[in-house]
């Protein structure tokens, strides 16, 4: 089997700050990360590895050089080749237009790796949280896809995939046929840590840049800022609540009482 | 002076990362509870720490002596605990690849890469520094030995931890540390091998630690660890490459309580202002920064020279007793620092004060190695 | 694409029986506003197998048109029947604006068809508004775990898609119907739907975990100490409310809950009435899924515990005497 699995480089959203002055986000110091989402994508890929070992697993990123840290990340946990795609012209792409560079990448790199059986991505990155990546990119490819992934295995003629996929409360079991994109959302597990021999392996990998003219037959209107049909006007930060009140009664009871009589008031209960 | 290379430093990277991202947030509750990091000594052996000295054919990662030290001291950054499982560990890991035949390599290493504990059994309860003391006997019958007596404080050992033991014996009363001891290495489930008292500490709570009651164990020869009467060459084999494993345990913890004492320096304000801002706290702050990096120097030193086949008795024996040592100066400043909250179990200098404590006692006291390092010096310049 | 219309779309999704979603609903409030500001129709789009029942409450809270595509391949929702079908009905009618609940189906299905029409999508949105200058629709979303809101338009491309969250809106006041039904005939090839619901897996006693749609949450952190606390005293409290219970990531973790129950980054984003947060530290993680309840409640022994700080009330003290306390009184008010 042949997978590649799309991940990317985040802010750790969790050790973002609010500058209490400007409003806006204090990003310096932040640590980058690989999207957690995109880690389970990779994980789903490493079972399906663990049970059938010929299975090659390359993994992609589209962003500036430092990106290369989350392939490397990728290589020390399970993947066995990594791709990176960066350019100027990429540059201030919304989802619409990274998702056409990566159909373009997805070409490319299929010239070198061969047909991908499977797509995996990320559910959605923890910065913009959209969910449209994945699949627009299954569109440009025109693969089949399935969202909100928890887990998946090879069907019994090893044609495709069943993929355990969370729904608005219940979990369905659906078929699909390679080749396909799944996305994927939190398991019930963790991902498996990095381990030394492919820690040290992947600090010595060797990443190809797919760069500004590795895609000599890309429409240029549909990337970049300019081919990006949508457009952030304003940002700002969110009204902070400034702590409301503590109850604190004689006993649980009297507390207890007290909240409920606040809750009427308010028409909450 | 050496620099880290790329790979050691990509190590260093990699353990940090799960330290804080997995060992830290149950650091407490591993403290308080008791409770052995079952989980986290299973995770460290999927990454191949747990094999990380032992060499790929046996399935391990082949890793180096700074890596080791590195490994250690980034884990005891989080919780001196697991440092100290991980580091007994690598302790016996080092033994068995020295002195094990090849058949016991095969039988052993592979299991340790999988994180089945090793444990190293030395101290008895009349035997501590001096190991002249020594009572557990080895007798000689046919085909191997028979093995009574009881072994003290046993890291790496408890009613369901540890899988294999490393065992000094007596075989020859009288010659004793001059050929009259032997080593053996073991499996836990050897008919007559018993778990004494499971003690109940003051710190490294989450490391168990108990007696081994050795009542009519039989050993075949196969088992003998090394040859007849070299119990004692060995057992100094593992204090050297154990003390240079308790100096990065101890450095790591020094940087870790460092780190909470000038967090809360910089965030505890008294008389208005940050407490970190009064010259009398910053000469604190000064000491400890000072004497962690000139501990760091003396263990990555004796570690070096540990990995170019030095004989490494007196830097081994320094790093020992001036990290440790450190470790405790360190802590103590630290919680001097938090004040009264220091005192508290919510702040972790509280747990790390405890853990320090040991430092300065296992493996040989600081007083033992400076008998060690004196005999060691005085030859040098006589 | 040009439109070819001023109106202004909802997609009504459907469940299995025909009946409508919450959210689809919802959506009518809004842009009943919006319409009415762009100068267009508000068009109700509904797909599925038996929708009457949808397309009359469509037109009760408020559309002008219901469009409906009506078939059997559309009684379980697939990603390739959807997109071929409104694919087909944007490509026919080509409104200005579509707006589609920001659920599971919602998420899956509407960049699969911008991406084939080739416009904007906003994803997720909490806030939607006209822009004064352009005209255009003005999306607001949160981004950066909930650190950052950002508002984004698409001013060059038609239709302007956006998926809403759920619970952010109100469905509007029902009225007369007075909406025009326009059945379209559209159907989808066995053989052009490319997954199949081998199974379908429900949760031990068939119960349904709705928390994007709960108007009163009960969540449980470590504070609970385990599977029993859940059972004890979350649920009898979220019971007596006619709520639902949720959980945080600490809690799944530990395997006490199931994962669908769980509220935070990686769990469910909400947004109801009242959550009350018990034995939760209030991890960013975690309040990034919660932070825009409308009153929130927290419960825990720490009285430094973060989760207090975005509280509308906190009760310091032990959750196994305040929950059972708070039950009691429910009860007691609900008996009045």
């Amino acid at each position: 089997m042949n997978i590649l699995v799309c991940v990317k480089q985040v802010p750790d959203t969790t050790e973002i700050k609010i500058d209490p002055v400007k409003h806006t986000l204090v990003r310096a110091g932040v640590p980058s990360i690989l999207n957690p989402f995109d880690g389970f994508a990779l994980e789903a890929a490493a079972r399906l590895k663990d049970k059938d070992p010929g299975t090659k697993i390359v993994v992609v990123t589209m962003g500036p050089p430092q990106a290369t840290a989350v392939l490397k990340e990728a290589l020390s946990i399970a993947a066995d080749k990594a791709y990176l795609v960066s350019g100027r012209t990429f540059g201030g792409s919304d989802t619409l237009a990274t998702s056409y560079i990566l159909s373009q990448a997805v070409r490319k790199m299929e010239e070198t790796e061969g047909k991908f059986d499977a797509i995996f991505c990320g559910k959605q990155a923890i910065d913009g949280d959209t969910a449209q990546v994945g699949p627009e990119l299954a569109e440009h490819l025109g693969l089949p896809q399935v969202t909100y992934g928890l887990t998946c295995e090879k069907n019994a003629d090893g044609s495709g995939l069943e993929v355990v996929q969370e729904g608005d409360g219940y979990n369905q079991v659906i078929g699909i046929q390679f080749p396909c994109l799944v996305t994927f959302t939190k398991p019930s597990f963790d991902p498996r840590f990095p381990t030394i021999k492919r820690k040290l392996a992947a600090n010595r990998a060797n990443i190809p840049v797919l760069g500004d003219d590795a895609f000599p037959d890309i429409d240029t209107s549909r990337i970049g800022l300019k081919g990006s049909p949508t457009h952030v006007k304003t940002t700002f930060t969110p009204e902070q609540k400034t702590g409301g009140v503590i109850i604190q009664e004689e006993s649980e009871e009297e507390s207890a009482k007290k909240l409920v009589a606040l809750l009427g008031e308010k028409k909450v209960v | 002076m050496f620099e880290f290379t790329e790979d050691q430093l990509a190590i260093q990277e990699m353990v940090r990362e799960f330290s804080e991202k997995e060992i830290r947030p149950i650091a407490q509750d591993t403290d308080k509870n008791g409770s052995f990091p079952e989980k986290t000594i299973k995770e460290l052996a999927e990454m191949g720490i747990m094999g990380l000295n032992i060499p790929e054919e046996y399935g391990g990662s082949g890793l180096d002596e700074i890596s080791k030290a590195i490994v250690i001291s980034e884990i005891s950054k989080c919780c001196v605990s697991t440092a100290e499982i991980v580091a007994v560990h690598l302790l016996t890991n080092d033994i068995i690849l020295r002195m094990g035949t090849e058949e016991q390599k095969q039988k052993w290493l592979p299991n340790a890469v999988e994180g089945k504990l090793g444990a190293f059994c030395l101290t008895e309860p009349n035997a501590g520094s001096d190991a002249g003391g020594l009572k557990t006997k080895a007798e000689k019958t046919e085909g191997g030995y028979i093995l009574n007596g009881s072994k003290l404080f046993i890291s790496n050992f408890g009613p369901e931890e540890g899988d294999h033991l490393i065992i000094i014996a007596l075989t020859d009363p009288e010659k004793k540390t001059h050929g009259g001891m032997t080593a053996f290495l073991i499996g836990r489930d050897t008919p007559g091998v018993q778990v004494g008292k499971t003690e109940d500490k003051m710190g490294l709570r989450g490391a168990v630690v108990s007696e081994v009651i050795l009542d009519n164990v039989y050993v075949p020869e196969a088992e003998v660890l090394g040859k007849p009467g070299d119990g004692f060459k060995i057992a100094m084999i593992g204090l050297d490459g154990g003390r240079i494993g308790i100096a990065a345990q101890a450095t790591g913890l020094a940087e870790a309580a460092l780190s909470e004492g000038v967090k809360y320096a910089n965030q505890r304000l008294q008389f208005g202002k940050p407490i970190s801002s009064n010259q009398g706290l910053q000469w604190y702050i000064a000491d400890m920064g000072t004497r962690i990096e000139a501990a760091k120097m003396l263990m990555l030193e004796a570690a070096d020279k540990r990995q170019k086949g030095e004989k490494v008795t007196k830097y081994a024996a320094m790093a020992k007793y001036f990290c440790s040592e450190t470790a405790g100066y360190v802590c103590d400043l630290s919680l001097q620092l938090h004040g009264g909250y220091g005192y508290m179990k919510d702040y972790p200098i509280e747990r790390m004060y405890r853990d320090a404590r040991i430092m300065r006692i296992y493996e040989g006291t600081s007083e033992i190695q400076k008998i060690v390092i004196s005999r060691e010096v005085i030859k040098e310049y006589t | 694409m040009e439109a070819k219309t001023k109106d202004l779309w909802v997609l009504i999704e459907t469940r299995e029986d025909g009946s409508p979603a919450k959210v689809g609903l919802e959506l009518l409030n809004p842009g009943r506003i919006l319409a009415d500001k762009q100068g267009g129709r508000l068009v109700a789009v509904v797909i599925g197998q038996n929708v009457q029942k949808s397309v009359e409450e469509a037109a009760k809270y408020g559309a002008d048109q219901v469009l409906v595509v009506e078939g059997s391949e559309y009684q379980q929702y697939t990603t390739d029947a959807y997109q071929l079908a409104m694919v087909y009905l944007v490509e026919k009618y080509a409104p200005t604006t579509v707006m589609i609940g920001a659920t599971n189906i919602g998420r899956d299905l509407a960049p699969r068809v911008t991406a084939k029409v080739g416009t904007g999508l906003t994803a997720d949105c909490t806030s939607v508004d006209i822009d004064e200058e352009s005209g255009n629709i003005a999306w607001t979303r949160p981004a950066f775990g909930g650190n950052l809101m950002a508002t984004i338009l698409c001013p060059d491309h038609r239709p302007q898609f956006g998926t809403v969250r759920p619970g952010v809106f109100k469905k509007p006041e029902a009225g007369e119907s007075h909406a025009d039904i326009i059945k379209e005939e559209f159907h989808v090839a066995n053989d052009q739907i490319r997954t199949r619901i081998i199974d379908v897996i429900r949760e031990a006693a068939g119960e349904i975990v709705d928390l994007e749609g709960a108007e009163i949450i009960v969540s449980g952190g470590r504070g609970v100490g385990g599977p029993e606390g859940f059972e004890t005293v979350i649920k009898p409290l979220a019971d007596v409310l006619g709520g639902v219970v949720g959980a945080s990531r600490a809690a799944v973790d530990s395997g006490w809950i199931a994962h669908s129950h769980q509220v935070g980054q990686t769990g469910k984003t909400v947004a109801p009435k009242l959550y009350i947060a018990c034995g939760i530290s209030g991890a960013i993680q975690h309040l990034a899924g919660m932070s825009g309840s409308k009153v929130i409640v927290a419960i825990n022994k720490d009285p430094d515990a973060n989760i207090f700080r975005v509280a509308d009330y906190g009760i310091v003290g032990d959750l196994f005497k305040v929950l059972p306390a708070l039950t009691e009184e429910i009860r007691k008010k609900k008996g009045e």
